[in-house]
């Protein structure tokens, strides 16, 4: 199995991203990313936005659904959101989609903080094995993994992908 | 068998599933409590401020021994964590009608409780409810007689490190009747292990523990001495029953010589804090000059402290779980 390249991924991932914010219109839109490998790939993608905002940060340790089986995280690092998301458009960027119930663990999260315009999600792989009705508007590379395979960015200077 | 405080409050994996005392619990153990409960102020600072962590889950407040700051900010915290709660006065009702403790636990387990708050008079209460609880219930201490307070305590050790940057190295004073305080014992556990420079207490002799010594605090009989170079000054509550059983001349008497002053706290290092568990005794320990002044922190503890409580029902909670593999 051969990793995409990630320099390549996240260039493309770019530009698909600004095509994106032009055809849909949106307006300062806030960039979202899932702690750890979303707000690296957030990041990354904010930096080609001249004049953007800061990327927001989302830890959803607190909102998972798999805590009464998995535990907290020992190292809840918080969410960092600017005081009002009502009404802005919200990008949301994780690293990696799989099941989706991070996603969905995200927007239940989100909404606690207001009431966005609207919300896209880019995730930069996707994995497939998805458990929830949940689709990223866009992705950087499609994997098929083996059975039990799992794949994990590391970063954030440089991103690296690494199976597991 | 010798007596391990922590043995009960841990998993076979070293994670958190009652929280009776901070003694013999690690440093690292105490560090994430403060680190999670760190994470729930920022929550709480929203306009929503509940989290979905313990929802379904049932809460139990169960105080046997009166408390209006502790049972209420423990039920916002299992309320902001989404759980349901029930708060039981049990001083007012079943035992005072002849019921055992076992068996008003044995009641709360069939209606599927899955956390106990208990406030107990006697000591070692909590830790025997968490030692006969069935399995997957979790026990969390609100205060038993004379021996633990270790939420109290954390909060207070929260508030330190807020507002104080860390706990390493401060030097940290405890005014007043350490002899029947809980408080006291579990703050001086908590600041032991999170590695504060100096403990002091200070109070008349009357009201002093003889072993305090041995828990690794340094006595003092005077203000002046007692709060020299403090970077933290906690105030502990004179009880005023305490006054009938000759531990203390009277109220002025003892006000005179440790209630806090802003010519006594001069003493401290200058940008020292103040802190009080509650409720105050305006005039008895604390005067209101210094009470409601810049060094005092006082309702910033009220807040910490249902993060903190938030903190440790989570984790207690978690700890009941098996956990299994990490997904992705």
């Amino acid at each position: 199995m051969t990793l995409p390249d990630i320099e390549q991924t996240c260039t493309e991932l770019t530009q698909q991203l600004i095509e994106l914010i032009e055809r849909e219109g949106l307006e300062n839109p806030l960039l979202v990313g899932i702690r750890t490998g979303g707000v690296w790939v957030a990041e990354r993608l904010n930096a080609a936005l001249p004049g953007n905002d800061d990327v927001a940060t989302l830890d959803i340790s607190f909102y998972r659904d798999d805590f009464t089986r998995h535990g907290l995280h020992p190292k809840v690092q918080g969410s960092e959101l600017p005081d009002s998301i009502e009404d802005r458009p919200v990008i949301l960027i994780d690293d990696v989609i799989m099941s989706g119930r991070t996603i969905r663990a995200a927007m239940n999260e989100l909404f606690d903080y207001g009431r966005p315009a609207s919300i896209h999600l880019v995730c930069l792989l996707d994995i497939g094995r998805r458990e929830l009705p949940i689709q990223p508007d866009l992705c950087g590379a499609k994997l098929t993994l083996n059975d039990g395979q799992l794949v994990k960015l590391t970063g954030p200077t440089p991103l690296e992908l690494t199976l597991a | 068998m010798t007596y391990d405080p922590a043995k009960v409050q841990l998993t076979d994996d070293g994670r958190l599933k009652h929280f009776l005392t901070t003694e013999g619990l690690s440093r690292e153990l105490l560090t994430e409590i403060l680190d999670t409960a760190d994470s729930f102020i920022s929550t709480q600072e929203r306009a929503v401020k509940t989290v979905p962590l313990l929802r379904g889950k049932t809460v139990v407040n169960l105080f046997f021994e009166n408390s209006t700051r502790t049972r209420s900010t423990f039920e916002l915290a299992a309320k902001r964590l989404s759980a349901d709660i029930l708060n039981l006065d049990i001083a007012r009702s079943a035992t005072s009608k002849g019921e055992t403790l076992m068996d008003t636990l044995w009641n709360l387990e069939a209606m599927y409780s899955d956390m106990f708050v208990v406030r107990h008079a006697d000591s070692g209460a909590a830790h025997f409810i968490a030692e006969h609880v069935t399995p997957n219930v979790a026990i969390i201490n609100a205060g038993d007689g004379r021996h633990a307070h270790p939420t109290q305590a954390m909060l207070d050790m929260l508030t330190i490190r807020r507002h104080k940057g860390s706990i390493e190295g401060k030097i940290v004073a405890i005014v007043g009747d350490i002899l029947h305080s809980r408080v006291a014992r579990s703050q001086i556990h908590a600041l032991r292990t999170l590695g504060a420079a100096e403990v002091r207490v200070i109070g008349p002799g009357t009201l002093l523990p003889r072993d305090i010594e041995s828990m690794g605090a340094v006595p003092h009989y005077d203000m002046k001495q007692g709060l020299a170079d403090c970077d933290v000054v906690i105030m502990l509550r004179l009880q005023k029953e305490r006054m009938q059983n000759a531990l203390l001349p009277s109220e002025g008497e003892f006000f005179k010589l440790y209630g806090l002053t802003e010519e006594k706290l001069a003493y401290a290092k200058p940008d020292a804090i103040v802190m009080h568990p509650g409720p105050i005794n305006r005039g008895v320990e604390i005067e209101s000059a210094v009470a409601d002044g810049p060094h005092s922190v006082i309702l910033n503890q009220v807040s910490y402290g249902i993060a903190v409580r938030m903190a440790v029902m989570a984790m207690a909670m978690s700890g009941q779980q098996t956990p299994t593999e990490e997904p992705a």
